[in-house]
C-alpha cells in the first residue's frame, strides 16, 4: 500500500525547489495575496482530515476527527475565499466614465 | 493498488500541478485572480476525488460520515463568512487565524492517526514526521493565534517579556524534541503523545508573546510556512504525496516570503524570532536634539500647496490603514488630478501591516493600479515632486536610516526628504516602532499636520473643494 519512502522524500525536495522557483518571482505588491493563497493552498490538509475521519470508530477519534475536518475546512474555504476578494480588487478597470455627450 | 486508485491518485497529480501554476500566474496583477481561481478549482476536484475515494473504499460507520458532513459544514461556513465579512484592515489577521487552523489540522491528522493505531506497533516511518507534524503544526496553531491577537489588540502588540519567559521557551522547545524521541521509541504510549502535543503548544505562546506587533507579519508569513511543512509531514504519515507537494510548495513560499518582508525592514528573522525590537533598550534619540523644531500648519495652507502644485507623491502608511483612511486619500487625489496635478502613490514594502496591503487597501478604494509605484520606482521622482504628502507613515520615511549606527540604519527608506516639500499627517510626534524621533519631522521643510488620518484628510478634502469654488 505504501510508497517507497525515498519517492516521497524525492517528491518532498522537488515540490520545496519548484516552490522556491515559482515564488521568487513575485512582485511585492502581490505578497499578500500571495500569501493567502499559500495559506489556502496548505487547506489541502483537508484532504488528509477526511481521510482520517474515514477511519476513526472510538469516541475519541471521531472528536479529533471532527475538529480536523473542521478545522481544514475552515482553513481552504476561507482561505481561497479571502484571497478572490483581495485579487478582485486589482481587476483591471474599465477605462474612466466616457465623456458626458455619450449618454 | 486498483484502477479507481489509480485514476485518483492521477486527479491528485493534476491538482498538485494547477496549484503550481495558479502560484505562477498570482506573478502578475492581470491573471492574479485567474491563478487563484485555477488553484481553488483543483482543490474542489481533490476533494471530491478523496470522497470518492473513501465512499469506494467502503466500511465508514455512519457517525464517521456524520463527522465529516458536520465538520465540513461547521469549517466551511465559518470560514466563508469571516472572509467575506472582514474588513480589509483587519485581513492579516484573519489570514493568520486561517494559517492557525490548518495548522491545528495538521496536528490533529497526525495525532488522530497515532490515536488509531493504538497497540500497533508505528513504525519510524510513521512516527518521525508524525512527531515533527504535530510539533510543527501545533507551534503554528498557538503562534498564529497569539499574532492574530496582537493584530486585533486583544493582546497588547508591545513585546510581552515575563520572568523566565525566555527558559520556558527553552524548557518547551527541548521538552518537544524528547516527546518526540519518546513516541518514535515507544509509539504505543499516550505520555509521549501527550508531551508532543502539549509542549509545542506552550512553545508557540511563549516564542510569540516578546514578539513586538510590527514584526507580526513576518512572524504570520513564518508559521505558514510553518504549517506548510506540517501539511507535508502529515502526508508522510498518511502516505499521501498530494499533501507532501502542495505543503513544500506552501513552505518554500513562506520561507521566501519571510525573508523578503525581514529583508524590506532590515531585520534578520532570528533577530526577530528572539524579540526585542522596539523595547528601545538603551537606543537615544538622534534627532535634532532639544532645539529641533516642528513646523504645523493648518489643513488650509496644506490644500493651497497641494492644488497649485504640479506634481504630488502621497505616501501612505499604517496611520492610513489603522483609521481606515484608503478612501478619504482616494478622494483628495481624484480632487486634485481634476485640477490638473499629477499624483502618484509611494508604496513602501511594508507598508500596512504586511507587503503589498497597502496595494490591496487602496485597491479597495478604487486607485488605479498604475498610480502605486515601489520604492525603487518612485524614490528618483522625489526631487520633482512639489509636495510629499505622507499619512501615518513614520520609520520608512526616516532619513536617519541613511546613517549608520541607528536602529533603523540601512533599511530601506522612501525619499520624502528630498521632495520639495513635505506634509506629514500624524496625530502626534510619537514614535514608530523604531522608537527613535524621525529627523524628516524637524526639516525646515517639512510641515506637520496634527490629526487621525481619517479626520486631516476630510479637512483637506473640504479646504481643497473650497478653494475650487
Amino acid at each position: 500500500m505504501s510508497t517507497d519512502l525515498v519517492v516521497v522524500v524525492t517528491i518532498f525536495v522537488l515540490s520545496l525547489l519548484v516552490g522556491f522557483e515559482v515564488i521568487s518571482k513575485v512582485p511585492p505588491t502581490l505578497h499578500t495575496p500571495l500569501m493567502s493563497g499559500a495559506n489556502a493552498i496548505h487547506g489541502i490538509v483537508f484532504i488528509g482530515a477526511l481521510l482520517v475521519a474515514a477511519e476513526a470508530d472510538t469516541v475519541l477519534e471521531h472528536v479529533l476527527a471532527f475538529a480536523a475536518v473542521a478545522f481544514g475546512a475552515a482553513n481552504v474555504v476561507g482561505g481561497y475565499v479571502v484571497t478572490d476578494r483581495m485579487l478582485h480588487m486589482f481587476r483591471a478597470r474599465p477605462p474612466r466614465q466616457p465623456a458626458a455627450g455619450q449618454e | 493498488m486498483d484502477t479507481l486508485d489509480t485514476l485518483i491518485r492521477y486527479v491528485f497529480l493534476a491538482a498538485a500541478a494547477c496549484f503550481v501554476l495558479g502560484l505562477h500566474l498570482m506573478n502578475a496583477p492581470a491573471t492574479a485572480r485567474r491563478g487563484n481561481l485555477l488553484s481553488a478549482g483543483a482543490m474542489a476536484v481533490a476533494v471530491v476525488a478523496a470522497v470518492v475515494s473513501i465512499v469506494a473504499h467502503g466500511g465508514v460507520d455512519p457517525t464517521a460520515w456524520a463527522v465529516m458532513v458536520l465538520g465540513t459544514a461547521v469549517g466551511a461556513v465559518a470560514g466563508a463568512h469571516a472572509a467575506r465579512t472582514v474588513r480589509m484592515t483587519a485581513m492579516p489577521q484573519l489570514v493568520s487565524l486561517f494559517n492557525a487552523v490548518g495548522g491545528g489540522a495538521a496536528a490533529l491528522l497526525a495525532i488522530s492517526h497515532v490515536v488509531q493505531a493504538d497497540g500497533e506497533a508505528l513504525g519510524a516511518r510513521v512516527t518521525v514526521p508524525g512527531g515533527l507534524d504535530i510539533a510543527i503544526g501545533a507551534v503554528a496553531f498557538t503562534g498564529s493565534l497569539v499574532a492574530a491577537a496582537k493584530l486585533q489588540g486583544v493582546i497588547s502588540g508591545a513585546p510581552l517579556v515575563f520572568r523566565g519567559s525566555r527558559a520556558l521557551a527553552v524548557g518547551t522547545l527541548l521538552a518537544t524534541l524528547a516527546g518526540i524521541v519518546w513516541l518514535v521509541a515507544a509509539p504505543g504510549q499516550l505520555p509521549a503523545l501527550a508531551l508532543v502535543v502539549a509542549a509545542p503548544l506552550v512553545f508557540g505562546l511563549v516564542a510569540v508573546l516578546p514578539i513586538g506587533g510590527a514584526d507580526m507579519p513576518v512572524v504570520i508569513s513564518l508559521l505558514n510556512a510553518f504549517t506548510g511543512l506540517a501539511v507535508a509531514l502529515a502526508g508522510f504519515v498518511i502516505d499521501e504525496p498530494v499533501l507532501v507537494i502542495a505543503g513544500a510548495l506552501v513552505g518554500a513560499s513562506g520561507t521566501i516570503l519571510t525573508k523578503l518582508m525581514a529583508d524590506a525592514m532590515n531585520r534578520s528573522i532570528v533577530a526577530i524570532m528572539l524579540g526585542g525590537f522596539g523595547t528601545g533598550r538603551g537606543v537615544p534619540s538622534t534627532a535634532g536634539g532639544p532645539a529641533a523644531r516642528v513646523r504645523t500648519v493648518t489643513p488650509e495652507d496644506v490644500s493651497i500647496q497641494l492644488a497649485y502644485a504640479q506634481k504630488v507623491i502621497i505616501v501612505p502608511g499604517y496611520g492610513l490603514a489603522a483609521a481606515r483612511a484608503q478612501h478619504e486619500i482616494a478622494t483628495l487625489a481624484s480632487l486634485l488630478e481634476e485640477r490638473g496635478v499629477e499624483v502618484s502613490y509611494a508604496i513602501h514594502p511594508v507598508a500596512g501591516r504586511m507587503p503589498g496591503h497597502m496595494n490591496v487597501l487602496l485597491a479597495e478604494a478604487d486607485v488605479p493600479y498604475s498610480q502605486l509605484k515601489d520604492l525603487e520606482e518612485i524614490n528618483p521622482e522625489f526631487p520633482q515632486a512639489d509636495v510629499a504628502l505622507v499619512v501615518g507613515a513614520n520609520d520608512v520615511t526616516n532619513p536617519a536610516a541613511r546613517r549608520p549606527g541607528t536602529p533603523v540604519s540601512g533599511m530601506p527608506i522612501l525619499d520624502v526628504d528630498r521632495a520639495r516639500s513635505a506634509v506629514v499627517i500624524k496625530r502626534s510626534m510619537g514614535h514608530g516602532y523604531a522608537g527613535i524621533d524621525n529627523e524628516l519631522y524637524t526639516s525646515p521643510r517639512t510641515g506637520m499636520l496634527f490629526a487621525d488620518a481619517k479626520q486631516g484628510l476630510t479637512e483637506l478634502i473640504a479646504a481643497v473643494r473650497a478653494l475650487v469654488r
